[in-house]
């Protein structure tokens, strides 16, 4: 009876309700049974993550503070990705003023360029991000890591510098949203495409403030790699959490990190009734491999309904596609092909690590014969920073989250975003292909 | 089928009532023994008891912070030189505007895209006293706070209230009144926990408070 009106007893006999595992994950973090969606809590946080960019307004913010060191120099995570190798003089002094910061204050996890990577590729290759944990990180897309059935999000730099003191931040438990995803994907369909699709469903605040909880058959189905694609794109709908609750893929994952790390972790899963404001079913059978048209990621198309849009510029990276998967996809549409002449193709392995398994795997070779610049990992191009910049009137199609206005350089420029098969398709037509046209 | 209909439970999240006293001691007021170590954490832009006149720049939905500050001038975190690049590829015109008008209005989810703080420092530094708009995206609103810029969530005034309309905000009452339109607006409370970092005067100080009582 208890249980029809939802109303359970905790491990202290406390009445509670069902949660789902957002809930459960904030709850842990502030020593609680269970939350209420909407309370205000002052939650401990696992990892404190800043980037270049980010970085040094923490650091001035922390200054301010008074305190001398941070709360655990284990715990705060520095990566500078976003305008290295320092693409300017006013970038150097920004890395420069982080590099003080992190030899004063011992900071263990710095990630220099040549040992580094996109911060959310690099976070859960380097074992740093573990189910059950709670992350902040002073950049948008630190919803990533979620996929490794942890709460993980996006925060400015003043919270950054506030939790790099105490340890703690100040949330507010949010809705979910839960995903049912059901079916098989079509031929060379990725979690980029069924990110896009459901940005496209519900827009770019159809999840303001929420958790987005991924489930379903064709989410047991997904590489890790997608799953990261997936959470990576919360925010793009506004989402507070991107989360997909750890399986047997995400043990597999994590099982050498964890025994090389001397770790563990709580796997947290949402309870059978808990409440959500939305529950949205997806039919992945249908879902064709997707294109976000300028300027918003909502503005979904079907990739074959665009096969009269020229581009002049791929790019293949980023924190959301820059992965084994993407640059697998990638080196098999663009093996023994040559890219388009009127195309620059950028491709950006995110971490080391993957640039070296794709050198060893000769994807890296077959990118250079296809007629694309390979770089070292770095956020560059996706935000405007360097390394593939759009002049006025130019047009790509890439593999990063944002296609708003200027973002990848001059304002009258434009972004369609897809996943990897779409963007190594267009390359070699120069125009918007599917790889049906090409393989 | 409707997908945005939760749009209802994310409007008022962060509102004004008449009796919150949070304007009394905090940094929304333009006080000069307000403390003072967190220089851009905290607000004055002019607002005299606890009331906002001026004149208004529209703007619609989802503003994105890439438009509010471009990432290649992200190299700096100097407000003043973020100021100087604020909604360049939106509004070419926004410089000439904001020497008229300081109240920002914009439609759903303003500040989305990416956490970066450079861009709620690049409006205040640009003199904006206050943006309200329809919705605000999660991490904007929270920076905006943490910054000491006064952001106002509501549906209604943000749909009527028009470009360059002389409106007054009474942070006390509770009240946006639209002097060009005369309309009256109402808007709702703060919870104490955001209310307690706001009269701190933005988060570090908040932090330091705190941290002293540990």
């Amino acid at each position: 009876m208890e249980k029809d009106n939802k109303i359970l007893k905790d491990k202290k006999g406390v009445f509670t309700k069902p949660q789902t595992i957002t809930q459960k994950i904030l709850a842990a973090h502030c020593d609680k049974d269970y939350l209420e969606v909407g309370e205000l809590i002052n939650a401990r946080v696992d990892i404190v993550l800043g980037n270049d960019i980010t970085m040094p307004l923490a650091v001035k913010e922390f200054q301010k503070i008074g305190i001398d060191k941070v709360f655990d120099n284990k715990k705060v995570v520095i990566v500078p990705d976003h305008f290295t190798p320092n693409k300017d003089i006013k970038s150097a002094e920004q890395c420069k003023y982080i590099r003080e910061f992190v030899y004063n204050q011992n900071i263990e996890n710095y990630f220099e360029i040549g040992q580094m990577g996109i911060e959310h590729a690099l976070l859960p290759e380097a074992g740093l991000v573990l189910p059950g944990q709670l992350i902040i990180g002073a950049d948008s897309h630190t919803c990533t890591y979620g996929a490794l059935g942890a709460a993980a999000t996006g925060v400015g730099s003043t919270d950054l510098a506030v939790a790099m003191a105490t340890g703690y931040t100040w949330f507010m438990v949010p809705d979910s949203i839960k995903f049912i995803y059901n079916g098989n994907l079509k031929p060379w369909v990725t979690g980029k495409d069924l990110i896009l699709y459901t940005i496209g469903l519900i827009g770019v605040d159809g999840a303001l403030y929420m958790a987005m909880e991924f489930t379903g058959e064709a989410i047991k189905n997904l590489s890790m790699d997608s799953r990261f694609t997936m959470c990576n794109m919360a925010i793009e709908a506004g989402g507070k959490f991107g989360i997909i609750a750890c399986d047997e893929k995400t043990e597999e994952y994590l099982k050498d990190k964890v025994k090389h790390n001397k770790k563990s972790y709580s796997i947290f899963y949402s309870d059978p009734d808990a409440e959500y404001c939305k529950t949205i079913e997806i039919d992945c059978n249908q879902i064709e491999l997707q294109v976000s048209k300028p300027h918003l990621p909502s503005n979904t198309a079907e990739a074959k309904q665009l096969s009269e849009i020229k581009i002049d510029q791929v790019v293949i990276g980023s924190c959301t596609n820059g992965r084994m998967e993407d640059l697998k996809i990638a080196a098999e549409i663009l093996k023994a092909k040559k890219v388009n002449k009127k195309v620059r193709t950028i491709i950006i392995p995110a971490t080391q690590k993957i640039y070296l398994e794709a050198l060893e795997k000769g994807y890296i070779k077959t990118f250079i014969e296809a007629g694309c610049v390979v770089s070292t990992p770095t956020c560059g191009p996706c935000l405007g920073g360097h390394m593939g910049i759009l002049a006025e009137g130019e047009r790509a199609i890439s593999t990063t989250n944002r296609n708003f206005v200027g973002r990848m350089g001059h304002p009258k420029s434009e972004v369609y975003l897809s996943g990897p098969a779409v963007a190594a398709a267009s390359a070699i037509l120069g125009r918007i292909a599917t790889p049906e046209e090409v393989v | 089928m409707d997908f945005k209909d939760n749009k209802s439970n994310i409007r008022n999240i962060y509102n004004i009532t008449n009796n919150s006293d949070f304007t009394k001691n905090g940094d929304f007021k333009n006080t000069s023994n307000n403390n003072n170590n967190s220089n851009y954490g905290q607000t004055d832009n002019n607002i005299t008891n606890n009331v906002i006149i001026d004149r208004v720049i529209k703007y619609k939905d989802n503003i994105d912070t890439d438009v509010i500050i471009p990432a290649r001038y992200l190299n700096t975190t100097n407000p003043e030189e973020l100021a100087a690049h604020c909604f360049e590829d939106l509004d070419k015109d926004f410089q000439n505007k904001v020497k008229e008008a300081k109240i920002i209005v914009a439609g759903y989810n303003f500040g989305c895209g990416s956490s970066r703080e450079h861009a709620p420092l690049a409006i205040k530094a640009s003199n904006i006293k206050l943006v309200i708009a329809k919705t605000f995206a999660r991490i904007f609103f929270r920076n905006a706070i943490n910054i000491g810029l006064l952001v106002i969530p509501c549906v209604d005034a943000a749909e009527e209230i028009n470009d360059f309309d002389q409106i007054e905000v009474n942070l006390d009452d509770g009240i946006i009144y639209n002097i060009t339109q005369d309309k009256k607006y109402k808007i709702k409370p703060v919870p104490g926990f955001i209310q307690e970092i706001i009269s701190s005067g933005g988060y570090i100080n908040y932090a330091k408070k705190v941290l002293g009582k540990q």
